[in-house]
């Protein structure tokens, strides 16, 4: 499992993600389930709710989710390839629109430097691809020290800041 | 010009030692040349068919003389003596190598300049008119505008991997000269009847393989909302865009696939949530943005008695008046012109520019212009602000630097790619066709006779050209390995916007100047008076010009 890399520090991930069918049982342990699990089982994962984490494709709808999304402790959005930037506008929607204050999670295929521009859309967790030394990617989270527009991270832009 | 504060170099600091460190991490094997393509492009930075290529931005191309000075110095620190101006008002070098461009990229960030976002699928440069603030149609100023936009997009977290690259362009004036109907988005900066200053919003409107001419989804957005507005546009683009082919993934796609009212309706549903949020202009910053483009102390000049000696020093010397009358232009304020220095010299890939020639300008900025300079999306750069006393001198100046081809807007004045000599995407060669029509055409007189005449030409169907919207077109195109040209006629950029139509099976390189000729021929014969080419051949229809160009001798 790629290391990862969340609130500022590389951790264990300790979190699965088996392919489920809807009626499959949740397996034991922290897992991540798909859109389509998760509408399809809420009340048992209410029952588990800590431990059950939602696995967002790019090509969903964060209004599909059944439910709060108060007590989700992970939402994870996949990559597909690094380039597939439909995952940022995601992230944003739930951190401003949906108000989701969970971990938010990138996995699939993000790579190290594009941690900077994640972190602004909203995500504190990272699983970078096996290739890149998690402990030195760090150093790419704060690429830079100010940005001008609003996003997630910074709710004004930077002309309602300027001194 | 805007000038930076401490937290714009910050920024621009930054990012340089952000590349610094991915140049160091891609030429120790760190990064795979996948991952890095994308860096180096939001950097400027191409790989070409002979070397690297670096786009540097000219913001709506506005340049300082400072800025020009230390572009001249970079060509010929980095490079090989000299830059060429592309058709959105950014210039480029031709040869610098890999490990040099962060140190490039150091010395730009000097002189407040850089290289972000021109090139990658990202938010592009945003280009406007090359008159804006001293054009006599203007209505309202689009400088601060742009200023507020650039920085809104640059290093927008969101849109940095969008399907493919976003082009925006914006105009103040009542005749188009930013060519808005061929962008992603286009802005048209409008007043409403309450005096408020806002925009008419077009887009999917682009070149490239399938021109499109922009649909406008919104007839006036007030100002204070345009980036609420554009971040609406772009999310719903982001989300929705087509990522399996990167040949449907413009906007313009996207358009046409939901229908010009579905994708209206889905970017006013988006713009719902984010109306009227911290985005939203205010006043204060609106005050800061427009404080950067006042007008600059204009001398207090008599207009008739400058009228006078102009007329007098054109009556005396044919070659000034040429130039007065195809160079200059109208400005807003009386007794001044704007003046356009042509890179379009017979025997120089237009818009070509060499460092001695950007330090000429640079002097001459600060001698006849306030110290600023324009690039123009035609490939020719402006002095915007010129005593009409100052004509004559300027105008002698500019000769012997080789600025003063007074051929502005006809024929001679070609918009044309790097193609095939520079370009690994060109299927043909487009510099050496544009050279031999410029010999062809070499009798002024004649020239001057045809009028305003737009011939664009692109070495490919990406168009960077712009051989859709020439009057005459010309595309280079592959058959079986050889290079040959197919001819398009009727496209305009402007606010009558037009895609050409191909006129039928292509030519050889050889051919094609005698093709140009028959066209031109017979639109001189057919001709009504004080008729345009594009007037005629809208009159005498697409079928006229193919059997003029087709017909066998009997």
């Amino acid at each position: 499992m790629p290391a990862l890399i969340k609130d500022g520090a590389v951790i264990d991930n300790r979190w699965t993600r088996p392919v489920l069918a809807a009626q499959d049982p949740l397996p034991a342990g922290p897992v991540l389930v798909s859109l389509e699990y998760w509408n399809a089982n809420a009340a048992q994962i209410t029952a588990r709710a800590d431990s059950v984490g939602l696995l967002l494709q790019p090509d969903e709808d964060p209004a599909a989710i059944r439910g709060g999304l108060t007590d989700i402790p992970l939402i994870a959005i996949h990559f597909p390839a690094f380039t597939d930037g439909r995952g940022f506008s995601l992230a944003r929607l739930l951190r401003e629109r949906f108000h989701y204050h969970g971990e938010l999670r990138a996995v699939g295929a993000p790579i190290r430097d594009q941690l900077s521009y994640l972190v602004r859309v909203g995500f504190n967790a990272f699983e970078l691809a096996e290739h890149y030394d998690p402990q030195a990617a760090l150093a790419s989270l704060a690429d830079f020290s100010d940005s001008y527009q609003a996003a997630a991270d910074q709710p004004l832009p930077l002309f309602r800041r300027r001194g | 010009m805007y000038l930076y504060d401490q937290t714009d170099r910050q920024i621009i600091a930054d990012r340089v030692a952000q590349f610094r460190d991915q140049t160091a991490r891609y030429l120790a094997g760190e990064i795979k040349d996948e991952e890095f393509l994308p860096l180096r492009l939001q950097n400027g930075l191409y790989i070409q068919r002979l070397a690297p290529m670096l786009r540097i931005c000219i913001p709506y191309g506005l340049v300082s003389a400072a800025q020009l000075r230390r572009l001249a110095a970079i060509t010929r620190q980095y490079d090989k003596g000299y830059a060429h101006l592309t058709t959105r008002q950014n210039i480029q070098l031709n040869w610098p190598a890999l490990e040099d461009v962060p140190d490039i990229l150091a010395d730009l960030a000097e002189v407040e300049m850089h290289a972000v976002q021109t090139s990658g699928n990202c938010i592009r440069n945003f280009t406007t008119d090359q008159f804006a603030g001293v054009a006599p149609d203007e209505l309202i100023d689009p400088r601060p505008y742009c200023e507020i936009m650039r920085q809104w997009a640059t290093f927008h977290p969101e849109f940095a991997f969008l399907p493919r690259k976003f082009k925006i362009a914006v105009c103040g004036s009542t005749h188009d000269r930013a060519a808005v109907r061929f962008h992603d988005i286009g802005l048209n900066l409008r007043q409403n009847e309450q005096g408020e200053a806002g925009f008419e919003v077009l887009v999917g409107g682009g070149l490239g393989r399938t021109p499109v001419i922009g649909s406008v989804i919104r007839r006036f957005l007030p100002a204070v909302h345009i980036l609420s507005y554009l971040e609406a546009i772009l999310r719903v683009y982001n989300l929705k865009g087509n990522r399996d082919n990167r040949y449907k993934a413009r906007i313009k796609i996207l358009v046409r696939a939901m229908g010009v009212e579905a994708f209206r309706t889905a970017v006013e549903a988006e713009w719902q949530h984010l109306k009227d949020g911290p985005s939203t202009l205010t006043e204060a910053e609106l005050a800061r943005a427009k404080g950067f483009f006042t007008a600059p102390p204009y001398a207090n000049v008599d207009p008739a008695a400058t009228t006078a000696t102009l007329a007098e020093q054109a009556a005396g010397d044919k070659a000034f008046a040429n130039w007065l009358e195809r160079n200059t232009h109208a400005h807003r304020v009386a007794g001044y012109r704007s003046v356009t220095l042509s890179l379009k010299p017979t025997g120089v890939p237009p818009g070509d520019i060499t460092a001695a020639q950007l330090d000429s300008v640079a002097d001459l900025t600060e001698r006849y212009s306030f110290g600023e300079a324009r690039t123009t999306h035609e490939q020719n750069m402006v002095l915007a602000d010129v005593e009409a006393a100052q004509l004559y001198p300027l105008w002698q100046e500019l000769t012997p630097l080789g600025f003063a081809t007074p051929t502005l807007g006809t024929l001679l004045d070609m918009v044309c790619c790097p193609g095939g000599d520079f370009c690994s995407l060109a299927n043909a060669k487009s510099i050496p066709i544009a050279e031999t029509i410029q010999r062809r055409f070499a009798d002024l007189d004649y020239v001057y006779d045809l009028g305003d005449l737009d011939l664009n030409i692109s070495g490919c169907m990406n168009a960077c050209g712009h051989h859709h919207v020439g009057h005459i077109g010309i595309l280079g195109v592959d058959k079986k390995g050889r290079e040959y040209y197919q001819v398009q006629l009727g496209g305009n950029s402007g606010e009558d916007a037009a895609l050409a139509k191909v006129l039928g099976p292509a030519f050889e390189e050889s051919e094609v100047p005698d093709v140009i000729e028959k066209i031109i021929a017979s639109y001189v014969a057919e001709r009504v008076e004080g008729e345009s080419f594009l007037e005629a051949y809208r009159r005498l229809g697409h079928e006229h010009f193919k059997g003029v160009v087709y017909a066998r001798p009997d």
